[in-house]
């Protein structure tokens, strides 16, 4: 119950945020939409972060990690660390430049320029939408896992059908009302604030977690050394972790170059120089989140309790989602410390972390959708700021309401869903590459580029039972290297026999060198 | 400098198939760690590490130099 309390007064200080940020607003659309180019290193940094730390960092890698063991680090942290900072170094800052020069809003009304072409917009703007949804059902996923495992047995005669815990519907209701209220109050600039917020929390609050966690097994080590004795194929990769399948997810951590919210966040700095801490700090920032998740997520194998008769049983039942393994260890584990008073924070420290993400995703949508395509189609003068920001908000209301539906029928596990997404945007990176490295490529190369990705994405999507078959491979690789591979191909072959654009374009996007 | 830089990340991309401790249950760090994470925790600190030298030695000075000119040549009035 404390749990339950501590989560609630949590979630109305992020509404009070919400107000409090409103009061700054300086009542434009742009401020709404991206907070006036105000944002600094340091809260460029939590919002860049907090953003890509997700659901699928936390609830996501300790359910995979109980399942597959260590690999899960190497397979999505360790080589985010390194291809995250790659690409922020190298598409981020340029992105940056093109959006001050010309003053950009979205990746839509970039690429259209770039190509010299209106339909590209409206042809890459379903699919980036249509890739983001996965994204926004594994926050919505991930924090109906966590109180379900947290609140199990809690509130017995409220839901009986679900052992006592808080139902995933209810959960998920929540989660969204709260971040559409603190979102509709205070726009970028208050998603921006919360997400520090936020990412100070669930840092904060993964470390004394994992602090108490570990206390309750008996120490690290003890944990650690369980786990060897009893489920050793757990601390290696093994027949587990094939070596393509390592190596082939090197693809998805690409997935940055072409995030519609991480592009947002690139407009809102106020110079080059904000994202230097960015990507000095990102690869260690990731460290910081996924290796305690990892620890337990393997120590939550071999962790035991006492049975109703002494014996000692698992903690985790065999019948167990991997979704709710995290939060099955919080609230077993941390509520007996502090009169559940830590379990209630650490709760409130992992929903922090899932609706950092949330709101970055609800804003960019609305962005997106008022720039490319009501604007695009009827001009931008042609509306009050009032009114761009309802239509903005209309938006943002039906795909959340669309995912919400969607979250109701329990789809696959938060990892794999998670990965699926970023695998689309993943396989979407040769373009944004080419568009700023390479004066050959062409706007009919962009068009086989971004439909090769979406056909290739779907058919396999399809084929994996829509993430259903969670060890999903082709050639023993991820599907994301097929998907890069049509993709490279697609934009290569199709702009080397198209006409490129005009010379003015190419210059005024890599400049010939004098 | 940069082409070291670029380099240095492409050896540790390489670096990354360790298979030498793919089958390794071994603990170490006060036996807390298994071995194949602790080699992918300094690979991620040196991440960090090839990146702060690119941050340093190989900044992309002339991007926001043409920034400014941009926005410096926007805000000239026109003397037509």
């Amino acid at each position: 119950m404390t749990t339950i309390v501590i989560v609630i007064i949590y979630l109305g200080l992020l509404v009070g945020l919400g107000i409090f940020s409103a009061r700054y607003s300086r009542g434009t659309a742009a401020d709404y939409f991206v907070a006036s180019h105000s944002i600094g290193p340091f809260l460029l940094l939590m919002s860049v972060f907090g953003t890509t730390m997700t659901a699928f960092a936390m609830v996501g890698s300790t359910g995979e990690a109980y399942v597959r063991g260590i690999g899960v680090y190497g397979l999505m942290a360790s080589w985010s660390g390194l291809v995250h900072s790659a690409v922020f170094f190298l598409v981020g800052i340029k992105l940056w430049s093109y959006g001050k020069k010309y003053g950009y809003v979205t990746q839509c009304q970039f690429f259209r320029d770039r190509f010299e072409s209106n339909g590209l917009g409206y042809l890459l703007f379903p699919i980036l939408v249509a890739l983001v949804i996965p994204y926004l059902l594994v926050g919505i996923m991930g924090a109906s896992s966590v109180m379900t495992g947290v609140t199990r047995g809690a509130l017995p005669e409220i839901f009986p059908g679900t052992n006592g815990s808080i139902p995933p519907w209810l959960t998920g209701f929540v989660v969204c009302s709260v971040v559409l209220t603190y979102v509709f109050l205070g726009g970028l600039r208050a998603a921006a604030w919360a997400n520090a917020f936020q990412t100070v929390v669930f840092m904060i609050m993964g470390c004394v977690a994992f602090y108490i966690i570990a206390d309750a097994l008996g120490g690290m080590q003890a944990a650690s050394q369980k786990v060897l004795e009893t489920h050793p194929e757990k601390l290696i990769r093994g027949d587990e972790i094939p070596y393509m399948e390592f190596l082939s997810y090197c693809f998805v951590p690409l997935s940055v170059g072409m995030f519609p919210h991480l592009f947002q966040n690139w407009l809102s700095a106020k110079s080059a120089k904000t994202f230097r801490l960015t990507v000095i700090a990102h690869p260690i920032f990731i460290l910081i989140v996924w290796i305690p998740c990892i620890l337990i997520g393997i120590w939550a194998t071999s962790a035991e309790i006492p049975g109703p008769n002494g014996e000692m049983v698992r903690l985790i039942p065999e019948t167990a989602n991997p979704n709710a393994v995290l939060g099955i260890m919080v609230g077993k584990l941390a509520d007996n410390a502090f009169f559940g008073l830590v379990a209630g924070l650490v709760t409130a420290g992992i929903l922090a972390a899932i609706m950092s993400s949330l709101d970055s995703q609800f804003m960019c949508l609305g962005t997106m959708f008022t720039n490319d395509i009501v604007f695009h189609a009827y001009g931008k003068d042609r509306f009050t700021d009032a009114q761009k920001v309802l239509m903005a908000r209309v938006f943002i209301v039906l795909i959340v309401v669309v995912t919400y539906i969607c979250s109701l029928s329990n789809p696959a596990r938060v990892f794999t869903l998670g990965v699926w997404c970023f695998s689309g945007f993943g396989a979407l990176f040769p373009l944004v590459f080419a568009s700023i490295y390479w004066r050959r490529v062409t706007k009919m190369g962009a068009y086989a580029c971004i439909l090769g990705t979406a056909i290739s994405w779907f058919v396999l999507f399809q084929a994996s039972g829509y993430g259903e078959h969670g060890e999903y491979k082709l050639f023993g690789m991820m599907p994301v290297a097929v998907m890069f591979f049509v993709s490279v191909v697609s934009l290569v072959g199709v702009s080397l026999v198209t006409q490129p654009p005009s010379k003015e374009t190419i210059e005024k996007f890599i400049p010939s060198k004098a | 400098m940069r082409y070291v830089i670029y380099g240095a990340a492409i050896l540790l991309a390489v670096l990354h198939q360790d298979f030498w401790y793919w089958d390794d249950p071994t603990l170490v760090w006060g036996g807390i760690i298994p071995i194949g994470l602790a080699y992918h925790m300094i690979f991620s600190v040196l991440s960090a590490v090839i990146w702060a030298l690119a941050v340093v030695f190989v900044w992309p000075t002339d991007v926001e130099e043409e920034v400014k000119e941009a926005l410096a040549e926007m805000e000239t009035p026109s003397t037509s």
